[in-house]
Protein backbone atom coordinates (compact mmCIF):
# COMPACT_ATOMS: atom_id res chain seq x y z
CA UNK A 1 0.00 0.00 0.00
CA UNK A 2 1.87 3.00 -1.31
CA UNK A 3 -0.05 5.69 0.60
CA UNK A 4 0.77 4.12 3.96
CA UNK A 5 4.42 3.86 3.06
CA UNK A 6 4.47 7.54 2.24
CA UNK A 7 3.19 8.47 5.68
CA UNK A 8 5.66 6.24 7.47
CA UNK A 9 8.51 7.63 5.38
CA UNK A 10 7.70 11.25 6.34
CA UNK A 11 10.91 12.39 8.10
CA UNK A 12 10.65 13.17 11.81
CA UNK A 13 13.62 15.52 11.69
CA UNK A 14 14.72 17.69 8.78
CA UNK A 15 17.86 19.83 8.65
CA UNK A 16 17.41 22.36 5.91
CA UNK A 17 20.43 24.30 4.63
CA UNK A 18 22.18 24.77 8.00
CA UNK A 19 25.14 27.12 8.01
CA UNK A 20 27.55 28.09 10.75
CA UNK A 21 30.71 30.16 10.48
CA UNK A 22 33.36 30.67 13.14
CA UNK A 23 35.30 33.67 11.98
CA UNK A 24 36.23 32.90 8.39
CA UNK A 25 35.79 29.17 8.87
CA UNK A 26 32.62 27.58 7.49
CA UNK A 27 32.12 24.80 10.02
CA UNK A 28 28.65 23.93 8.72
CA UNK A 29 28.29 24.79 5.08
CA UNK A 30 24.74 24.25 3.89
CA UNK A 31 23.93 20.91 5.46
CA UNK A 32 20.57 19.33 4.61
CA UNK A 33 19.55 15.88 5.70
CA UNK A 34 16.64 14.08 7.30
CA UNK A 35 15.93 11.40 9.85
CA UNK A 36 13.00 8.99 9.92
CA UNK A 37 11.35 7.13 12.74
CA UNK A 38 12.88 3.69 13.32
CA UNK A 39 16.05 4.67 11.51
CA UNK A 40 19.67 5.02 12.50
CA UNK A 41 21.24 7.71 10.38
CA UNK A 42 24.99 7.85 10.93
CA UNK A 43 27.12 10.92 10.35
CA UNK A 44 30.77 10.22 9.73
CA UNK A 45 33.68 12.40 8.74
CA UNK A 46 37.25 13.20 9.70
CA UNK A 47 38.16 15.13 12.86
CA UNK A 48 37.04 18.73 12.59
CA UNK A 49 34.53 17.97 9.82
CA UNK A 50 31.85 19.76 11.85
CA UNK A 51 29.87 16.79 13.17
CA UNK A 52 29.60 18.01 16.76
CA UNK A 53 28.82 21.55 15.65
CA UNK A 54 26.02 20.15 13.52
CA UNK A 55 24.59 18.21 16.49
CA UNK A 56 24.84 21.42 18.55
CA UNK A 57 22.67 23.24 16.02
CA UNK A 58 20.09 20.49 15.90
CA UNK A 59 19.89 20.24 19.69
CA UNK A 60 19.82 24.00 20.18
CA UNK A 61 23.11 24.54 22.01
CA UNK A 62 24.48 26.55 19.08
CA UNK A 63 22.37 28.84 16.89
CA UNK A 64 22.92 28.42 13.12
CA UNK A 65 23.70 31.47 10.98
CA UNK A 66 21.17 30.26 8.41
CA UNK A 67 18.91 27.31 7.72
CA UNK A 68 16.12 25.58 9.57
CA UNK A 69 15.53 22.60 11.83
CA UNK A 70 12.12 20.98 11.42
CA UNK A 71 11.03 18.46 14.03
CA UNK A 72 7.71 16.63 13.83
CA UNK A 73 6.53 19.09 11.17
CA UNK A 74 7.33 22.11 13.35
CA UNK A 75 10.07 24.68 12.84
CA UNK A 76 12.11 24.52 16.04
CA UNK A 77 15.09 26.61 14.87
CA UNK A 78 14.43 29.27 17.50
CA UNK A 79 13.60 26.91 20.36
CA UNK A 80 16.05 26.70 23.28
CA UNK A 81 17.97 23.52 24.05
CA UNK A 82 15.80 22.48 27.05
CA UNK A 83 12.62 23.31 25.12
CA UNK A 84 13.72 20.99 22.32
CA UNK A 85 14.37 18.25 24.86
CA UNK A 86 10.83 18.70 26.14
CA UNK A 87 9.59 18.50 22.54
CA UNK A 88 11.20 15.05 22.30
CA UNK A 89 14.68 15.73 20.92
CA UNK A 90 17.26 14.29 23.35
CA UNK A 91 21.02 14.29 22.95
CA UNK A 92 24.21 12.88 24.38
CA UNK A 93 27.59 14.56 24.46
CA UNK A 94 30.92 13.61 22.93
CA UNK A 95 32.55 14.34 26.28
CA UNK A 96 30.59 12.50 28.97
CA UNK A 97 28.19 14.85 30.75
CA UNK A 98 26.51 13.37 33.80
CA UNK A 99 25.82 14.43 37.39
CA UNK A 100 28.84 12.84 39.05
CA UNK A 101 27.70 13.63 42.57
CA UNK A 102 24.31 11.94 42.08
CA UNK A 103 23.74 8.19 42.08
CA UNK A 104 23.00 6.53 38.75
CA UNK A 105 19.34 6.21 39.74
CA UNK A 106 19.12 9.84 40.89
CA UNK A 107 20.54 10.88 37.52
CA UNK A 108 17.96 8.85 35.61
CA UNK A 109 15.06 9.78 37.91
CA UNK A 110 15.84 13.46 37.44
CA UNK A 111 15.99 13.02 33.67
CA UNK A 112 12.51 11.45 33.87
CA UNK A 113 11.18 14.17 36.18
CA UNK A 114 10.19 16.58 33.41
CA UNK A 115 7.75 13.97 32.09
CA UNK A 116 6.25 13.05 35.46
CA UNK A 117 4.59 16.01 37.10
CA UNK A 118 5.79 19.42 38.23
CA UNK A 119 9.35 20.12 39.29
CA UNK A 120 8.17 23.00 41.48
CA UNK A 121 7.44 20.68 44.38
CA UNK A 122 9.39 21.76 47.40
CA UNK A 123 8.77 19.49 50.34
CA UNK A 124 8.44 15.79 49.57
CA UNK A 125 11.76 13.97 49.24
CA UNK A 126 12.39 13.14 45.58
CA UNK A 127 14.31 10.02 46.62
CA UNK A 128 11.06 8.52 47.93
CA UNK A 129 9.06 9.42 44.84
CA UNK A 130 8.02 6.02 43.47
CA UNK A 131 6.96 7.41 40.09
CA UNK A 132 10.39 8.93 39.48
CA UNK A 133 12.28 5.90 40.76
CA UNK A 134 10.26 3.55 38.55
CA UNK A 135 10.86 5.67 35.47
CA UNK A 136 14.55 6.07 36.32
CA UNK A 137 14.98 2.34 36.88
CA UNK A 138 13.31 1.57 33.54
CA UNK A 139 15.83 3.80 31.76
CA UNK A 140 18.74 2.16 33.57
CA UNK A 141 17.39 -1.27 32.69
CA UNK A 142 17.12 -0.30 29.02
CA UNK A 143 20.89 0.24 28.94
CA UNK A 144 21.76 -2.66 31.26
CA UNK A 145 22.79 -0.49 34.19
CA UNK A 146 20.14 -1.53 36.72
CA UNK A 147 22.58 -3.24 39.08
CA UNK A 148 24.59 -0.01 39.34
CA UNK A 149 21.56 2.07 40.38
CA UNK A 150 22.81 3.08 43.83
CA UNK A 151 26.38 3.73 42.75
CA UNK A 152 27.61 7.29 42.54
CA UNK A 153 27.73 8.21 38.85
CA UNK A 154 31.24 9.62 39.13
CA UNK A 155 32.48 6.24 40.36
CA UNK A 156 31.16 4.25 37.38
CA UNK A 157 33.58 2.89 34.78
CA UNK A 158 34.02 4.86 31.58
CA UNK A 159 31.84 2.49 29.58
CA UNK A 160 29.15 2.56 32.26
CA UNK A 161 29.16 6.35 32.17
CA UNK A 162 28.52 6.17 28.41
CA UNK A 163 25.63 3.77 29.15
CA UNK A 164 24.28 6.14 31.79
CA UNK A 165 24.45 9.05 29.37
CA UNK A 166 22.31 7.00 27.00
CA UNK A 167 19.88 6.17 29.82
CA UNK A 168 19.54 9.89 30.63
CA UNK A 169 18.56 10.62 27.04
CA UNK A 170 16.03 7.76 27.09
CA UNK A 171 14.54 8.85 30.42
CA UNK A 172 13.41 12.14 28.87
CA UNK A 173 11.06 10.00 26.72
CA UNK A 174 12.28 11.38 23.41
CA UNK A 175 11.21 10.59 19.88
CA UNK A 176 14.61 11.32 18.39
CA UNK A 177 18.10 10.78 19.81
CA UNK A 178 21.14 12.80 18.80
CA UNK A 179 24.15 10.76 19.86
CA UNK A 180 27.60 12.31 19.58
CA UNK A 181 30.13 9.48 19.58
CA UNK A 182 28.43 7.30 22.19
CA UNK A 183 31.25 4.74 21.84
CA UNK A 184 34.09 7.25 22.32
CA UNK A 185 36.70 5.83 24.67
CA UNK A 186 34.80 2.61 25.39
CA UNK A 187 36.76 -0.66 25.49
CA UNK A 188 36.12 -3.61 23.19
CA UNK A 189 33.66 -5.36 25.46
CA UNK A 190 31.85 -2.12 26.35
CA UNK A 191 31.62 -1.21 22.67
CA UNK A 192 29.97 -4.53 21.86
CA UNK A 193 27.47 -3.99 24.67
CA UNK A 194 26.69 -0.43 23.55
CA UNK A 195 26.19 -1.56 19.95
CA UNK A 196 23.70 -4.19 21.12
CA UNK A 197 21.87 -1.55 23.17
CA UNK A 198 21.67 0.87 20.24
CA UNK A 199 20.42 -1.87 17.96
CA UNK A 200 17.66 -2.67 20.42
CA UNK A 201 16.65 1.01 20.52
CA UNK A 202 16.39 1.48 16.77
CA UNK A 203 12.76 0.46 16.29
CA UNK A 204 11.33 2.86 18.85
CA UNK A 205 13.35 5.99 18.08
CA UNK A 206 14.85 8.01 15.29
CA UNK A 207 18.60 8.07 15.93
CA UNK A 208 21.14 10.49 14.50
CA UNK A 209 24.46 8.85 15.28
CA UNK A 210 27.83 10.59 15.05
CA UNK A 211 30.49 7.92 15.32
CA UNK A 212 34.15 7.34 14.47
CA UNK A 213 34.00 3.58 14.97
CA UNK A 214 33.37 2.42 11.39
CA UNK A 215 32.62 -1.17 12.41
CA UNK A 216 29.84 0.15 14.60
CA UNK A 217 28.57 2.53 11.92
CA UNK A 218 28.33 -0.14 9.28
CA UNK A 219 26.80 -2.61 11.71
CA UNK A 220 24.10 -0.19 12.87
CA UNK A 221 23.29 2.45 10.28
CA UNK A 222 20.42 2.35 7.83
CA UNK A 223 21.83 5.41 6.11
CA UNK A 224 25.17 7.16 6.31
CA UNK A 225 25.99 10.79 5.64
CA UNK A 226 29.62 11.72 5.11
CA UNK A 227 30.59 15.19 6.25
CA UNK A 228 33.78 16.91 5.17
CA UNK A 229 34.75 20.49 5.98
CA UNK A 230 31.17 21.26 6.89
CA UNK A 231 29.70 19.90 3.67
CA UNK A 232 27.74 16.78 2.88
CA UNK A 233 30.02 14.70 0.70
CA UNK A 234 27.54 11.85 0.23
CA UNK A 235 24.41 10.32 1.74
CA UNK A 236 23.29 6.76 1.14
CA UNK A 237 23.03 3.21 2.35
CA UNK A 238 26.13 1.78 4.02
CA UNK A 239 26.79 -0.29 0.89
CA UNK A 240 26.59 2.74 -1.39
CA UNK A 241 28.83 4.80 0.89
CA UNK A 242 31.41 2.03 0.98
CA UNK A 243 31.48 1.98 -2.79
CA UNK A 244 31.59 5.78 -3.19
CA UNK A 245 34.83 6.89 -4.75
CA UNK A 246 34.75 10.41 -3.29
CA UNK A 247 34.28 9.02 0.21
CA UNK A 248 37.16 6.64 -0.22
CA UNK A 249 39.29 9.53 -1.38
CA UNK A 250 38.35 11.68 1.58
CA UNK A 251 39.19 8.88 3.99
CA UNK A 252 42.35 7.70 2.28
CA UNK A 253 45.15 7.54 4.84
CA UNK A 254 42.70 8.68 7.52
CA UNK A 255 40.79 5.53 8.30
CA UNK A 256 40.11 2.29 6.52
CA UNK A 257 36.47 1.74 5.58
CA UNK A 258 35.79 -1.95 6.15
CA UNK A 259 34.41 -3.74 3.14
CA UNK B 1 35.90 12.04 60.50
CA UNK B 2 32.73 11.90 62.54
CA UNK B 3 29.77 13.54 60.92
CA UNK B 4 29.05 16.75 62.69
CA UNK B 5 25.46 17.10 63.73
CA UNK B 6 23.86 20.54 63.91
CA UNK B 7 21.37 19.04 66.35
CA UNK B 8 24.16 19.08 68.93
CA UNK B 9 24.76 22.80 68.58
CA UNK B 10 21.03 23.51 68.62
CA UNK B 11 20.64 21.36 71.74
CA UNK B 12 23.49 23.26 73.39
CA UNK B 13 21.78 26.55 72.59
CA UNK B 14 18.52 25.17 73.99
CA UNK B 15 20.22 24.13 77.22
CA UNK B 16 22.46 27.19 77.55
CA UNK B 17 20.09 29.35 79.63
CA UNK B 18 19.91 26.53 82.19
CA UNK B 19 23.67 26.03 82.27
CA UNK B 20 24.44 29.48 83.55
CA UNK B 21 24.48 31.31 80.24
CA UNK B 22 21.62 33.49 81.29
CA UNK B 23 23.14 36.92 81.73
CA UNK B 24 22.36 39.81 79.46
CA UNK B 25 25.78 39.47 77.81
CA UNK B 26 25.31 35.78 77.03
CA UNK B 27 21.80 36.25 75.67
CA UNK B 28 22.97 39.07 73.42
CA UNK B 29 25.87 37.00 72.14
CA UNK B 30 23.73 33.93 71.50
CA UNK B 31 21.05 36.00 69.74
CA UNK B 32 23.71 37.54 67.53
CA UNK B 33 25.08 34.08 66.70
CA UNK B 34 21.63 32.70 65.90
CA UNK B 35 20.64 35.66 63.72
CA UNK B 36 23.88 35.45 61.77
CA UNK B 37 23.54 31.66 61.57
CA UNK B 38 20.08 32.07 60.04
CA UNK B 39 21.44 34.55 57.49
CA UNK B 40 24.47 32.35 56.75
CA UNK B 41 22.17 29.36 56.43
CA UNK B 42 20.16 31.07 53.71
CA UNK B 43 23.35 32.09 51.92
CA UNK B 44 24.69 28.55 52.31
CA UNK B 45 21.54 27.30 50.61
CA UNK B 46 22.27 29.61 47.67
CA UNK B 47 25.98 28.85 47.41
CA UNK B 48 25.88 25.14 48.11
CA UNK B 49 22.50 24.34 46.63
CA UNK B 50 22.32 26.61 43.60
CA UNK B 51 25.97 27.57 43.10
CA UNK B 52 25.02 31.25 43.38
CA UNK B 53 27.83 33.05 45.20
CA UNK B 54 26.25 36.32 46.28
CA UNK B 55 28.23 39.20 47.72
CA UNK B 56 25.13 41.20 48.50
CA UNK B 57 23.29 38.91 50.85
CA UNK B 58 23.33 41.34 53.78
CA UNK B 59 20.90 43.47 51.77
CA UNK B 60 18.23 40.78 52.23
CA UNK B 61 18.87 40.90 55.95
CA UNK B 62 18.68 44.68 55.79
CA UNK B 63 15.39 44.73 53.92
CA UNK B 64 13.88 42.46 56.58
CA UNK B 65 15.28 44.69 59.33
CA UNK B 66 14.13 47.92 57.72
CA UNK B 67 10.66 46.48 57.19
CA UNK B 68 10.46 46.11 60.97
CA UNK B 69 11.80 49.65 61.48
CA UNK B 70 9.48 51.29 58.97
CA UNK B 71 6.41 49.52 60.34
CA UNK B 72 7.52 50.44 63.87
CA UNK B 73 7.77 54.09 62.88
CA UNK B 74 4.17 53.90 61.67
CA UNK B 75 3.01 52.21 64.85
CA UNK B 76 2.68 48.71 63.45
CA UNK B 77 4.27 46.36 65.95
CA UNK B 78 2.12 43.25 65.70
CA UNK B 79 4.28 40.22 64.84
CA UNK B 80 1.49 38.61 62.84
CA UNK B 81 1.86 41.57 60.46
CA UNK B 82 5.48 42.56 60.91
CA UNK B 83 7.04 39.13 60.50
CA UNK B 84 5.30 38.22 57.22
CA UNK B 85 5.96 41.74 55.96
CA UNK B 86 9.70 41.47 56.70
CA UNK B 87 9.91 38.05 55.04
CA UNK B 88 7.84 39.10 52.02
CA UNK B 89 9.76 42.35 51.54
CA UNK B 90 13.09 40.52 51.50
CA UNK B 91 11.74 37.81 49.18
CA UNK B 92 10.38 40.46 46.82
CA UNK B 93 13.68 42.35 46.88
CA UNK B 94 15.44 39.07 46.06
CA UNK B 95 13.01 38.31 43.26
CA UNK B 96 13.43 41.72 41.63
CA UNK B 97 17.21 41.95 41.92
CA UNK B 98 17.63 38.24 41.21
CA UNK B 99 15.63 38.51 37.99
CA UNK B 100 18.50 40.61 36.67
CA UNK B 101 21.47 39.16 38.58
CA UNK B 102 20.71 35.55 37.68
CA UNK B 103 21.03 36.33 33.98
CA UNK B 104 24.74 36.63 34.69
CA UNK B 105 27.12 34.09 36.16
CA UNK B 106 30.48 33.71 37.84
CA UNK B 107 32.34 36.93 38.62
CA UNK B 108 29.58 38.99 37.00
CA UNK B 109 27.02 37.56 39.37
CA UNK B 110 29.25 38.40 42.34
CA UNK B 111 29.69 41.97 41.07
CA UNK B 112 26.02 42.57 40.33
CA UNK B 113 24.87 41.26 43.72
CA UNK B 114 27.51 43.49 45.31
CA UNK B 115 26.12 46.42 43.33
CA UNK B 116 22.54 45.72 44.41
CA UNK B 117 23.74 45.40 48.00
CA UNK B 118 25.43 48.78 47.81
CA UNK B 119 22.31 50.29 46.27
CA UNK B 120 20.34 49.01 49.25
CA UNK B 121 23.01 50.39 51.58
CA UNK B 122 22.86 53.90 50.09
CA UNK B 123 19.08 53.81 49.98
CA UNK B 124 18.98 52.96 53.68
CA UNK B 125 21.51 55.74 54.42
CA UNK B 126 19.27 58.25 52.70
CA UNK B 127 16.09 57.24 54.55
CA UNK B 128 16.13 60.34 56.76
CA UNK B 129 12.72 59.50 58.22
CA UNK B 130 14.16 56.24 59.52
CA UNK B 131 17.43 57.48 60.93
CA UNK B 132 19.51 57.81 57.76
CA UNK B 133 23.18 57.07 58.41
CA UNK B 134 22.67 56.88 62.16
CA UNK B 135 20.12 54.09 61.99
CA UNK B 136 16.74 53.74 63.60
CA UNK B 137 15.96 52.70 67.16
CA UNK B 138 12.71 50.76 67.59
CA UNK B 139 10.14 52.07 70.06
CA UNK B 140 9.75 48.53 71.31
CA UNK B 141 10.18 44.95 70.27
CA UNK B 142 7.51 43.44 68.07
CA UNK B 143 4.43 42.23 69.97
CA UNK B 144 2.84 38.83 69.52
CA UNK B 145 -0.96 39.01 69.48
CA UNK B 146 -0.71 42.15 71.59
CA UNK B 147 1.63 40.61 74.19
CA UNK B 148 5.12 41.99 74.67
CA UNK B 149 6.46 38.44 74.76
CA UNK B 150 9.68 39.19 72.90
CA UNK B 151 10.75 41.55 75.70
CA UNK B 152 11.26 38.35 77.67
CA UNK B 153 14.85 37.32 77.00
CA UNK B 154 14.16 33.64 77.43
CA UNK B 155 11.18 33.74 75.06
CA UNK B 156 13.21 35.64 72.50
CA UNK B 157 16.07 33.16 72.84
CA UNK B 158 13.78 30.24 72.11
CA UNK B 159 12.05 32.05 69.26
CA UNK B 160 15.41 32.58 67.56
CA UNK B 161 16.34 28.96 68.17
CA UNK B 162 13.02 27.63 66.87
CA UNK B 163 13.22 29.74 63.72
CA UNK B 164 16.82 28.70 63.11
CA UNK B 165 16.02 25.01 63.55
CA UNK B 166 12.87 25.37 61.47
CA UNK B 167 14.70 27.14 58.65
CA UNK B 168 17.39 24.48 58.62
CA UNK B 169 14.83 21.67 58.37
CA UNK B 170 12.89 23.57 55.72
CA UNK B 171 15.89 24.30 53.50
CA UNK B 172 17.12 20.74 53.96
CA UNK B 173 13.75 19.40 52.81
CA UNK B 174 13.74 21.76 49.83
CA UNK B 175 17.19 20.56 48.72
CA UNK B 176 15.97 16.95 48.84
CA UNK B 177 12.75 17.71 46.94
CA UNK B 178 12.08 17.55 43.21
CA UNK B 179 12.85 21.24 43.02
CA UNK B 180 16.04 20.81 45.04
CA UNK B 181 17.27 18.06 42.77
CA UNK B 182 16.90 20.27 39.72
CA UNK B 183 18.65 23.08 41.59
CA UNK B 184 21.59 20.88 42.60
CA UNK B 185 21.81 19.56 39.05
CA UNK B 186 22.04 23.08 37.61
CA UNK B 187 24.84 23.78 40.09
CA UNK B 188 26.79 20.63 39.36
CA UNK B 189 26.38 20.55 35.57
CA UNK B 190 24.07 23.12 33.98
CA UNK B 191 24.54 21.58 30.53
CA UNK B 192 23.26 18.25 31.82
CA UNK B 193 20.29 19.89 33.54
CA UNK B 194 19.38 21.51 30.23
CA UNK B 195 19.78 18.19 28.44
CA UNK B 196 17.18 16.86 30.88
CA UNK B 197 14.80 19.60 29.77
CA UNK B 198 15.31 22.05 32.64
CA UNK B 199 15.99 25.72 31.91
CA UNK B 200 18.03 26.72 35.01
CA UNK B 201 16.84 30.34 35.27
CA UNK B 202 13.45 29.76 36.91
CA UNK B 203 14.86 27.32 39.45
CA UNK B 204 17.74 29.61 40.37
CA UNK B 205 15.43 32.59 40.70
CA UNK B 206 13.06 30.65 42.96
CA UNK B 207 16.02 29.60 45.10
CA UNK B 208 17.18 33.21 45.27
CA UNK B 209 13.75 34.31 46.50
CA UNK B 210 13.63 31.51 49.08
CA UNK B 211 17.06 32.51 50.39
CA UNK B 212 15.89 36.12 50.47
CA UNK B 213 12.84 35.16 52.52
CA UNK B 214 14.93 33.31 55.11
CA UNK B 215 17.41 36.19 55.29
CA UNK B 216 14.43 38.53 55.76
CA UNK B 217 13.42 36.40 58.73
CA UNK B 218 16.94 36.85 60.09
CA UNK B 219 16.53 40.59 59.52
CA UNK B 220 13.32 40.56 61.56
CA UNK B 221 15.15 38.88 64.44
CA UNK B 222 18.18 41.16 64.10
CA UNK B 223 16.02 44.26 64.39
CA UNK B 224 14.30 42.86 67.46
CA UNK B 225 17.49 41.54 69.07
CA UNK B 226 19.20 44.92 68.99
CA UNK B 227 16.03 47.03 68.82
CA UNK B 228 18.00 48.94 66.24
CA UNK B 229 18.53 48.93 62.47
CA UNK B 230 21.33 50.74 60.67
CA UNK B 231 22.80 50.84 57.15
CA UNK B 232 25.95 49.16 58.50
CA UNK B 233 23.95 45.93 58.73
CA UNK B 234 23.60 46.03 54.94
CA UNK B 235 27.15 47.04 54.08
CA UNK B 236 29.16 44.80 51.79
CA UNK B 237 31.51 43.96 54.66
CA UNK B 238 28.63 42.13 56.32
CA UNK B 239 27.88 40.28 53.07
CA UNK B 240 31.54 39.28 52.97
CA UNK B 241 31.37 38.05 56.55
CA UNK B 242 28.31 35.95 55.76
CA UNK B 243 30.06 34.42 52.78
CA UNK B 244 33.03 33.74 54.98
CA UNK B 245 30.86 31.95 57.56
CA UNK B 246 29.52 29.71 54.79
CA UNK B 247 33.00 28.87 53.52
CA UNK B 248 34.34 28.40 57.05
CA UNK B 249 31.53 25.96 57.81
CA UNK B 250 31.93 24.13 54.52
CA UNK B 251 30.25 24.93 51.20
CA UNK B 252 27.55 22.42 50.34
CA UNK B 253 26.66 21.81 53.96
CA UNK B 254 23.69 23.61 55.49
CA UNK B 255 24.70 22.69 59.07
CA UNK B 256 28.17 23.94 58.16
CA UNK B 257 26.78 27.44 57.65
CA UNK B 258 25.30 27.37 61.18
CA UNK B 259 28.57 26.09 62.61
CA UNK B 260 30.55 28.63 60.61
CA UNK B 261 28.44 31.50 61.93
CA UNK B 262 28.72 30.27 65.53
CA UNK B 263 32.50 29.85 65.24
CA UNK B 264 32.80 33.27 63.65
CA UNK B 265 30.88 35.02 66.42
CA UNK B 266 32.73 33.19 69.19
CA UNK B 267 36.17 33.79 67.63
CA UNK B 268 35.41 37.46 67.08
CA UNK B 269 34.19 37.83 70.67
CA UNK B 270 37.13 35.97 72.22
CA UNK B 271 39.73 37.88 70.24
CA UNK B 272 38.10 41.20 71.08
CA UNK B 273 38.60 40.48 74.80
CA UNK B 274 42.32 39.83 74.21
CA UNK B 275 43.25 42.99 72.36
CA UNK B 276 41.68 45.96 70.69
CA UNK B 277 43.69 45.09 67.58
CA UNK B 278 41.83 41.79 67.29
CA UNK B 279 41.11 42.25 63.62
CA UNK B 280 44.84 41.89 62.95
CA UNK B 281 44.66 38.37 64.38
CA UNK B 282 41.21 37.55 63.04
CA UNK B 283 42.13 38.07 59.38
CA UNK B 284 45.11 35.68 59.28
CA UNK B 285 43.13 33.19 61.39
CA UNK B 286 40.40 33.12 58.75
CA UNK B 287 42.98 32.58 56.01
CA UNK B 288 44.53 29.69 57.94
CA UNK B 289 41.09 28.16 58.45
CA UNK B 290 40.42 28.21 54.72
CA UNK B 291 43.82 26.69 53.94
CA UNK B 292 43.73 23.94 56.53
CA UNK B 293 40.01 23.16 56.45
CA UNK B 294 39.26 22.94 52.73
CA UNK B 295 35.93 21.28 53.45
CA UNK B 296 35.12 23.61 56.31
CA UNK B 297 34.44 22.90 59.96
CA UNK B 298 31.63 20.51 59.06
CA UNK B 299 34.07 18.29 57.15
CA UNK B 300 33.41 16.38 53.99
CA UNK B 301 29.81 15.51 54.70
CA UNK B 302 27.27 17.31 52.54
CA UNK B 303 23.93 18.30 54.05
N1 LIG C 1 33.13 27.64 19.29
C1 LIG C 1 33.99 27.50 18.27
N2 LIG C 1 34.73 28.56 17.88
C2 LIG C 1 35.60 28.45 16.84
N3 LIG C 1 35.80 27.32 16.15
C3 LIG C 1 35.09 26.23 16.48
C4 LIG C 1 34.16 26.26 17.58
N4 LIG C 1 33.61 25.03 17.70
C5 LIG C 1 34.17 24.28 16.74
N5 LIG C 1 35.06 24.98 16.02
C6 LIG C 1 35.86 24.48 14.88
O1 LIG C 1 34.95 23.91 13.98
C7 LIG C 1 35.50 22.76 13.39
C8 LIG C 1 34.55 21.59 13.57
O2 LIG C 1 34.50 21.21 14.91
P1 LIG C 1 33.57 20.02 15.42
O3 LIG C 1 33.82 19.84 16.87
O4 LIG C 1 32.19 20.25 15.00
O5 LIG C 1 34.18 18.81 14.60
P2 LIG C 1 33.87 17.26 14.72
O6 LIG C 1 33.55 16.78 13.38
O7 LIG C 1 32.90 16.98 15.79
O8 LIG C 1 35.31 16.71 15.14
P3 LIG C 1 35.68 15.44 16.06
O9 LIG C 1 35.58 14.25 15.18
O10 LIG C 1 37.10 15.72 16.44
O11 LIG C 1 34.77 15.41 17.22
C9 LIG C 1 36.85 22.54 14.03
O12 LIG C 1 37.85 23.05 13.16
C10 LIG C 1 36.77 23.35 15.28
O13 LIG C 1 38.04 23.82 15.64
MG1 LIG D 1 32.90 15.98 17.57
Amino acid sequence: MAWRGAIVAEPLLILDGLRKHYGGLAVTDGVSLDLRMGEIHAIIGPNGAGKTTLIHQVSGTVAPDAGRVIFGGRDITRLSFPARVRAGLARSFQITSILSGFSALENAALAAQRRHGSSFRFFRAAARDATLNTAGMAALEAVGLAERATMQAGALSHGEKRQLELALALATEPRALLLDEPLAGAGQEETARLIAILRALRDRYAILLVEHDMDAVFALADRVTVLEQGRVLATGTPAAIRADAAVRAAYLGEEEIPC
Amino acid sequence: MMRWSPALLLALLAAAPWLGFSGSYEFTLMARAMVLALAALSLGFLVGGAGLVSLGHAAMLGVGGYAVAILDAHGVTEALLVLPAAVAAAALFALLTGAIAIRTSGVHFIMITLAFGQMAFFTASSLAAYGGDDGYTLYARTEIAGHRLLENRLAFHYLCLALLAGAWLLLRAILASRFGRVLRATRENAQRAEAMGFAPYAYRLAAYAIAGAVAGLAGFLMANATEFVAPSAIAWQRSGELLFMVILGGVGSLPGAILGAAAFVVAEEQLATLTEHWRLIFGPLLILAVIFLPHGLAGRHRG
